[in-house]
């Protein structure tokens, strides 16, 4: 009797098996990317020091108070998304308008909110205000270097920031609506 | 001759797919290291708020998360349904923020990159800036200053 051969087994299945697991893990995890609107808080002193005299016209103040309702440079604002055009045309004064700021260097956002203020509400205007440099710094670095603030060297970023610092400024905030 | 010849004709050897499973094995090991799933578990209900201004974390060793949000519903009972915080895997009060920071600092590696580390805020949009504002006095009180609002990406809504 002649030896029989054991039968190979097939191995054409392991593929699926495996195709299989690999959709699952795919599917199941996520690649999990945090992104947010990184800030600098500012350093903690134990009083808060006395509010600098600053031309009035420097600074561009927003406030939000419990009922999320915004005050932009003492005018009401109904809108959150209108934010940045006002800062953008506050920075980008020059000197022409004597309420608005004299130059990008000495331009100070201020941000004033309640305890009550909804994070939802303060981070939207937090984002309007980075927009709002993000602009000024993508057109700055456009026309100087003739490329995207992206694609600019550490250097090179420093120069275009320059320009145009972004200083916010936050007040310990107020506690109008104490619950 | 002619015997073996009848067998069949011959025709182009079929490609082997023996090393296929190989090959998909290989991806899935590394989508298996790649990936990481979450390692802490939400006690607290979190929608992030939108935004387009967002700037990605990169160095997940670098980041400490705080999440801030009322309690998910089975823990309302004990909990209350205000708003809490969350440090790794407990409940805690913002006065813990300093001892929370210290050990995360004492996890890393290599001390210089200290000055390299962010504290990312996961916030409920819902909550009030009351408790937050009171986590950030204590990040400023520890000098850890540098924060970031995760939000999520307002881009396709536009």
């Amino acid at each position: 009797m002649p030896k029989r051969e054991l039968p190979e087994i097939n191995a054409g299945s392991m593929a699926d098996i495996a195709f299989l697991l690999l959709i699952f893990f795919l599917v199941t995890t996520t690649i999990q990317t945090d992104s947010g609107l990184s800030v600098l808080l500012p350093p903690y002193v134990e009083e808060p020091p006395p509010p600098e005299k600053k031309n009035k016209r420097n600074v561009f103040s927003v406030q939000i108070n419990g009922n999320n309702d915004l005050l932009v440079r003492g005018q009401k604002c109904f809108d959150v998304l209108t934010i940045k055009d006002k800062a953008i045309t506050f920075i980008t004064n020059r000197g022409a308008d004597p309420n608005s700021s004299d130059s990008p260097q000495k331009a100070i956002i201020s941000i004033l909110n309640d305890n009550g203020t909804s994070y939802e509400t303060y981070v939207a205007v937090y984002n309007q205000l980075k927009a709002a440099y993000n602009t000024l710094w993508e057109d700055e670095s456009m026309s100087k270097y003739g490329r995207s603030y992206k694609d600019l060297s550490k250097e090179e970023r420093k120069n275009v920031r320059k320009e145009f610092p972004m200083i916010i400024s936050e007040a310990e905030p107020s506690d109008l609506l104490k619950s | 001759m002619s015997k073996f010849k009848k067998k069949g004709k011959k025709g182009a050897p079929g490609i082997t797919t023996a090393s296929l499973p190989d090959i998909v094995f290989m991806l899935l090991f590394f989508f298996m290291v790649v990936t990481k799933m979450r390692d802490s578990e939400m006690k607290v209900k979190i929608q992030v708020p939108a935004a387009t201004e967002l700037q990605k974390l990169e160095k997940k060793s670098l980041v400490s998360h705080v999440f801030i949000g009322s309690p998910i519903p089975k823990y309302a009972a004990v909990m209350g349904s205000a708003p809490r915080i969350q440090l790794n895997d407990q409940f805690a009060d913002a006065s813990q923020i300093p001892f929370f920071i210290a050990n995360e600092i004492e996890k890393l590696s290599n001390p210089k990159l200290r000055r390299a580390m962010t504290c990312a805020m996961r916030v409920d949009k819902e909550v009030k800036m009351g408790i937050v504002t009171e986590v950030k006095t204590e990040l400023r009180k520890v000098n850890f200053r540098k924060v970031s609002y995760l939000a999520s990406d307002a881009g396709e809504l536009e």
